[in-house]
């Protein structure tokens, strides 16, 4: 990898104003188990490692009546240790085991999680987020994309969001605190991740001196969620597809529901038709199948990956099937 | 790199930060617009620096570029080559050591990173002709064919063990979850772990 100075600051603000105002300026570390990989393949070049390790209120998970907060430093292995994770957000327990990698659950951060980059292969290599050939086309339509996007997928992005935890949070409607020189803003994680529309752009809304501190997620209370992943390899790989839902009910019936995809789309895919399909129904096996069928209605699938659509189909089904037996 | 409008309302600060990096900074860094002011922080590199490691209990101080990755500072400055490098991304485990009582991948850790915490190496687990009990299953448990991953795989399960120390053979299987063998010695691997499972609650009981 390219030469580089670091620095290892205490606090938010003084990590702040170690970036600059272009990626090649500084990037921010947090357990390196990305950045160091995009670095060796020269993916990355930053002039400048800004460390985020020595600062102490990026760390720990606390919960309050206003929900969860997990501060970016969290470990995946510390958040799927959590009790409060594992008894009421069993959507976020379910996404760290997912990262089946005792050691990555060790060095990865929740903060890097959500902001790694896309392991598009295409982008790994040197071709750019938007894998355009010589002659200014993408090379995905016509190329290997067996594990490109399904949905969202017209272009110019054909990658899919890589975080795990992007749809359970999405679902959860939890947001991100993000802090700069200008000051800080909250967002919905939503909104957090983007389809780039230029080579330029990113999958998301980070700014290169803008730091991600925290993630919000609403009380769970009343909420049932759960994530399923339908992966190739029980480890060392990524998913192939996910759904992550999350259920207000009102007796047995769904008042509200929330269903997102993963691994489908530039973004976590928020599946509105299901979501719709399942409000005001009980929560019953016919109910289940037909928002599992409504979540990949619309999907455009390329040359190479069909397979996802019964996937996603599948990995919504599942889901709202643990939900409906988990008991809060 | 690239000259931006300031905007209305920014501050001369602000601007500079626009154009180029923070300026909280101290030391010689390669890119400050201008001279620091508020909180100083120190910035090493390019260039040499000094960094100290505790391997295996031992202190070693050395002068690393901020780029060398924990498994290089291991094998190729102190010749502790047991720790291999192998995709040298994250993904096959063969680098593990454990560094804070955790197993980690060394090759995506900067050395840097890795000072004021314990770094411990397979080299620890045998001195002279005694051999920690992983060692032993490894060899009576037929755990490895071309060996290659083993060092990555002994570390990971040592880790494994110290954490669970009485686990069932699915608690094995993912708790090695972060170690590939080509080879593919993977029950000989999950059998001797239980085996130096055993083995070492009983050390710790007699
Ligand atoms: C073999 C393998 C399998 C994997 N499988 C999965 C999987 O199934 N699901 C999954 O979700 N992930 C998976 N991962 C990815 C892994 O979880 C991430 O690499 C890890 O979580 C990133 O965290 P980190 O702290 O190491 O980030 P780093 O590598 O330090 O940083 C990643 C990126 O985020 C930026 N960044 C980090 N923290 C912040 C912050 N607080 N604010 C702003 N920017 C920040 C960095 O500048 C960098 O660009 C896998 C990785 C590998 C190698």
């Amino acid at each position: 990898m390219q030469a580089f100075e670091y620095a290892r600051p205490s606090t938010v603000q003084e990590a702040v104003s170690l970036l600059g105002n272009s990626w090649e300026d500084a990037n921010l570390l947090a357990g390196g188990t990305d950045l160091l990989s995009l670095m060796k393949d020269y993916i990355h070049t930053p002039k400048r490692l800004v460390s985020l390790k020595g600062i102490k209120e990026l760390e720990g998970i606390r919960k309050s009546a206003g929900g969860l907060r997990i501060g970016a430093l969290v470990t995946l292995e510390e958040l799927l240790r959590n009790p409060d994770v594992r008894k009421e957000y069993p959507s976020l327990a379910a996404a760290a085991r997912g990262v089946a990698s005792p050691q990555m659950r060790n060095m990865g951060t929740v903060g890097g999680d959500l902001c790694q980059r896309p392991r598009c292969w295409y982008f790994r290599l040197g071709f750019g987020l938007l894998a355009k050939g010589p002659n200014g086309e993408s090379l995905v339509p016509s190329g290997d994309n067996r594990y490109h996007a399904i949905f969202n997928n017209r272009g110019p992005a054909y990658f899919v969001s890589a975080s795990s935890f992007g749809p359970p949070l999405v679902a959860l409607g939890a947001t991100v605190n993000l802090v700069s020189p200008s000051g800080t803003r909250e967002l919905p994680v939503e909104k957090f991740f983007v389809a780039p529309a230029t080579e330029n752009a990113r999958e998301n809304v980070l700014a290169p001196n803008e730091i991600l501190t925290e993630i919000l997620v609403p009380p769970a209370a009343g909420v049932r969620n759960a994530t399923y992943e339908v992966r190739q390899k029980m480890a060392l790989d990524y998913p192939l597809a996910t759904a992550s839902v999350a259920l207000r009910m009102r007796g047995n019936t769904v008042a509200s529901a929330r269903i997102v995809l993963g691994h489908v789309a530039p973004v976590p895919w928020r599946a509105q038709a299901a979501e719709k399909a399942l409000t005001g129904k009980t929560l019953n096996a016919a109910a289940i199948e037909e928002a599992a069928k409504a979540a990949v209605q619309g999907a455009t699938p390329l040359s190479m990956n069909g397979y996802k659509v019964q996937l996603a189909s599948v990995a919504v089904k599942r889901a709202l099937e643990e939900a409906a037996q988990a008991r809060t | 790199m690239k000259k931006k409008k300031p905007e209305p309302g920014v501050t001369r600060r602000g601007f500079i930060r626009g154009v180029g990096l923070g300026s909280g900074v101290a030391g010689a860094g390669i890119l400050e617009t201008e001279a620091a002011a508020a909180p100083a922080v120190q910035v090493v590199g390019p260039g040499p620096a000094q960094v100290t490691l505790k391997v295996n209990g031992k202190q070693h101080t050395l002068n690393l570029e901020p780029r060398v990755t924990l498994l290089d500072a291991l094998r190729d400055h102190l010749n502790y080559t047991g720790a291999k490098k192998v995709c040298d991304r994250a993904s096959c485990g063969a680098c593990t050591v454990i560094v804070g009582g955790k197993a980690v991948y060394a090759c995506n850790m900067l050395a840097i990173e890795a000072q004021g915490q314990d770094i411990q190496t397979v080299e620890s687990l045998s001195s002279g002709n005694k051999y920690h009990p992983l060692i032993t299953a490894f060899v009576e448990n037929d755990a490895q064919q071309c060996g290659f991953c083993t060092p990555g795989f002994v570390m990971a399960a040592k880790a494994f063990l110290e954490q669970n120390p009485n686990p069932t053979y699915e608690e094995v299987k993912a708790g090695l979850g972060g170690n590939l063998c080509r080879c593919g010695t993977y029950i000989g691997l999950r059998n001797a772990v239980l085996q130096a499972a055993k083995q070492m609650k009983g050390a710790a009981n007699g």
